[in-house]
């Protein structure tokens, strides 16, 4: 019986009025033109096993190449006999996220700073070496690791600045106003790809002869101010939508600004604004992309090289595939996480 | 007043964190100034804006401004702006229309035609904007044919790996008068709607707008550059050897960065535009129609006006977001600003201070503008609330 109403139900759905069946019919032929070619090319004629590409038939997706250089695609260049350390790191931080989550109430803000202190030197250490690791120059980091990499170095840089611009340009104080908006402005109205252009050509500039500033630094430090200024821009919409009358009620209990902020506004505003924070964080993982123009190979930087191998010609669709459906995943989870804490907030 | 009632005082240290504030960054600013200076010196590079009046040698593989090679950088530096205009202005345009088409058909009640557009759109915004420019250059226009098996559009533009190349004018003398015709009509209406509304509010009764406006608008300019289109005569490409001859050709880099462009940046215009109408209560539209406004008015006059107020800001946002992204052109080198005078012109002077600053000048102008502008009519269509 539910099954004869559901029935009726898309039979209504897709041919209630002569015109919805008009529309109907043709977006499925339109679908079908594309999706059926498509199917064909990434299922039914595809390869999936193999080791070159003399394995692969012609007409179909070469999935083989994808096998081949899976390594690639995760870790980049890192030398295969130290990828563990990759991996060591890439643990650390899930273990460490679910201590937090798992974590008793009352310790979960102590144990979260401690780990926020300890883990990103760590992992600097892990990744390059050093102390007893085998040094692993920047250059040879690459691929889905770097991609984080740079993704969550450039958000610890951050989200501390966009916090104190956020606060500064709600400040009562006229300078310190207008500096945070010029630096906000500046900021988000420049292209990153030209930001990380000048971190890459400014910063060995403008320090004192003979430090020099790694060529992976650079480009994190440049994403990390951009991405700040966006950040403050969704702090500053969490600041805003917190009533007036929590500050002043925390000021009338005579805590001072810093007091305030730490314990009162903050909390509550961080929590208003962790929506849109997390879009922010998206669009990161989006712009490290953009560390191909200065020669850094992220995921997206890997599968463009690899097309250039003379031992797999004409793998572009293969690899564009395989890199987008990775950022698509990522980004897309999180765009759902941070709907799903929208909605919560709503309720 | 001793010194402790003075630290004491709230506005005096407010005062005091401030210029400390000051100091610590001119001290900064000084210091890396004096770094800078010092560095560049040991390099050998020079400083100033000399370079601009040097001779670029610099070939330029699409250029709208009649620039040749033994030009002036500063030249090229226009012919960079000129580029990322061109690929913005086109970009906008063409994405706010599919933005549009993709947000309505998402809030369409027709449950195949919502749904794929919903998955189209959850497609593109989770997806880097690099590795659409990247596809579409690398993977869609590589593959198109040589220009031998050129796809033909009319027979008048070809399509290939190498381009789109299109019929180009002999002379452009018609079209300038086309387009004189085509401001003066627009004037003309807006002359006309300024007047239909004196007069609506003087006697009451409606002018037949519509039918001017559709004369005005679309039939006079439509007649104008047909009129030009016919009367001018035809640099048509032709087939000669191994690729065409005559025409202007679109470099290929154009074409992918403006479809990757387009592609992108509808999604976030769709759901932009499905959030605007979205906000606008149901009780308006059923308020109107107790009224006895017919659905047309309902939507002109009631839904529209609202929903546009709340979809300005965003939709400002995204069009300044298409001028700083058509930067992603460097990756592909579209010639563009960021390609020519952040890459090439400062690869051959070594003035990165003053390259930077300029390229980073052209965006914060137009930005600040736009913003500008768009805080004015942001202003003037804002809810007047008591």
């Amino acid at each position: 019986m539910t099954r004869a109403s559901s029935l009726s139900i898309w039979r209504e759905r897709l041919f209630g009025t002569p015109f919805t069946g008009f529309t109907s019919v043709v977006l499925i032929v339109l679908m079908a033109w594309i999706a059926i070619p498509l199917i064909r090319w990434a299922v039914i004629d595809a390869t999936w096993i193999g080791s070159t590409r003399a394995d692969c038939a012609p007409g179909g997706a070469c999935w083989v190449f994808i096998r081949a250089r899976f390594g690639q695609f995760m870790y980049g260049l890192y030398p295969v006999d130290q990828r563990w350390r990759v991996d060591i790191a890439g643990i650390l931080v899930l273990a460490s996220v679910l201590a937090v989550v798992f974590a008793p109430q009352r310790l979960r803000l102590k144990l979260a700073l401690a780990l926020l202190v300890i883990l990103p030197p760590l992992g600097i250490w892990l990744l390059s070496g050093g102390f007893g690791l085998r040094h692993v120059e920047t250059r040879e980091w690459g691929g889905l690791t770097l991609t984080l990499f740079i993704s969550v170095y450039s958000s610890l840089i951050a989200i501390p600045l966009g916090i104190i611009f956020a606060l500064g340009r709600q400040s009562e104080l006229r300078i310190i106003r207008l500096i945070s908006v010029i630096f906000i402005e500046f900021w988000r109205g420049v292209p990153i790809i030209a930001v990380i252009f000048l971190a890459s050509l400014l910063l060995p500039l403008i320090l004192p002869g003979g430090i020099g500033i790694d060529r992976l630094a650079r480009a994190v430090i440049g994403l990390g101010f951009v991405i700040a200024a966006y950040m403050a821009e969704a702090v500053r919409g969490g600041l805003q939508a917190l009533p007036k009358g929590q500050r002043e009620a925390a000021t009338a209990l005579g805590l001072n600004y810093w007091k305030a902020t730490g314990l009162i506004v903050l909390p509550q505003a961080l929590r208003i604004s962790l929506p849109a924070m997390t879009n922010e964080f998206i669009a990161l993982i989006k712009n490290t992309t953009l560390v191909l123009v200065v020669s850094i190979l992220d995921l997206l930087g890997i599968a463009q090289a690899s097309l250039a191998d003379p031992n797999w010609v004409g793998m572009n669709m293969e690899a564009y595939a395989f890199s987008g459906a990775i950022y698509w995943l990522i980004c897309f989870a999180l765009s759902r996480w941070s709907r799903s804490l929208e909605k919560k907030r709503r309720l | 007043m001793n010194v402790l009632s003075l630290l004491n005082d709230k506005r005096v240290r407010d005062w005091f964190y401030q210029i400390a504030l000051i100091l610590l960054l001119v001290g900064l600013t000084v210091f890396f100034v004096r770094n800078a200076s010092e560095n560049m010196v040991k390099a050998g590079i020079a400083s100033g804006f000399d370079f601009l009046w040097r001779t670029s040698g610099i070939e330029v593989p699409f250029v709208l401004t009649g620039y040749t090679q033994s030009d002036d950088i500063f030249a090229l530096f226009w012919v960079g702006v000129a580029n990322t205009m061109l690929v913005t202005v086109i970009a906008i345009v063409l994405a706010t229309l599919l933005g549009f088409a993709l947000g309505i058909a998402r809030l369409s009640s027709h449950w195949l035609l919502s749904t794929i557009a919903g998955a189209y759109i959850e497609f593109v915004r989770n997806i880097p904007l690099l590795f659409f420019v990247l596809f579409w250059y690398f993977g869609v226009i590589a593959a198109l044919p040589q220009p031998r098996q050129s796809i033909g559009l009319f027979g008048v533009a070809f399509l290939n790996n190498r381009g789109l190349t299109i019929p180009l004018p002999d002379a452009p003398g018609n079209f300038r008068w086309a387009a004189l015709a085509v401001l003066a009509s627009w004037l003309c209406y807006w002359l006309a709607s300024v007047w239909a509304r004196k007069r609506k509010e003087r006697t009451g009764q409606d002018a037949p707008l519509l039918a001017i406006g559709l004369c005005l608008i679309v039939v006079v300019p439509a007649l104008a550059i047909a009129w030009a289109s016919l009367a001018t005569r035809w640099d048509i490409p032709v087939l000669r050897g191994f690729n065409y001859r005559g025409g202007f050709v679109v470099i290929p880099e154009f074409v992918a960065l403006l479809a990757a462009l387009v592609t992108y940046t509808a999604g976030f215009i769709a759901e932009i535009v499905r959030g605007g109408i979205e906000s606008v209560a149901k009780g308006q539209s059923e308020a109107a129609s107790a009224l006895g406004l017919r659905p047309g008015r309902i939507l002109s006059l009631v839904v529209i006006p609202q929903a546009l107020r709340v979809m300005t800001p965003p939709l400002t946002n995204q069009y300044l977001n298409v001028l700083k992204n058509s930067s992603f052109g460097a990756a592909i080198a579209y010639p563009d600003v960021v390609s020519l005078f952040m890459g090439s012109a400062l690869n051959n002077t070594g003035q990165a201070i003053e390259i930077i600053a300029m390229t980073l000048a052209v965006y914060l102008v137009i930005g600040l503008t736009v913003s500008a502008l768009m805080n004015w009519y942001n202003a003037r269509i804002a809810l007047v609330t008591r």
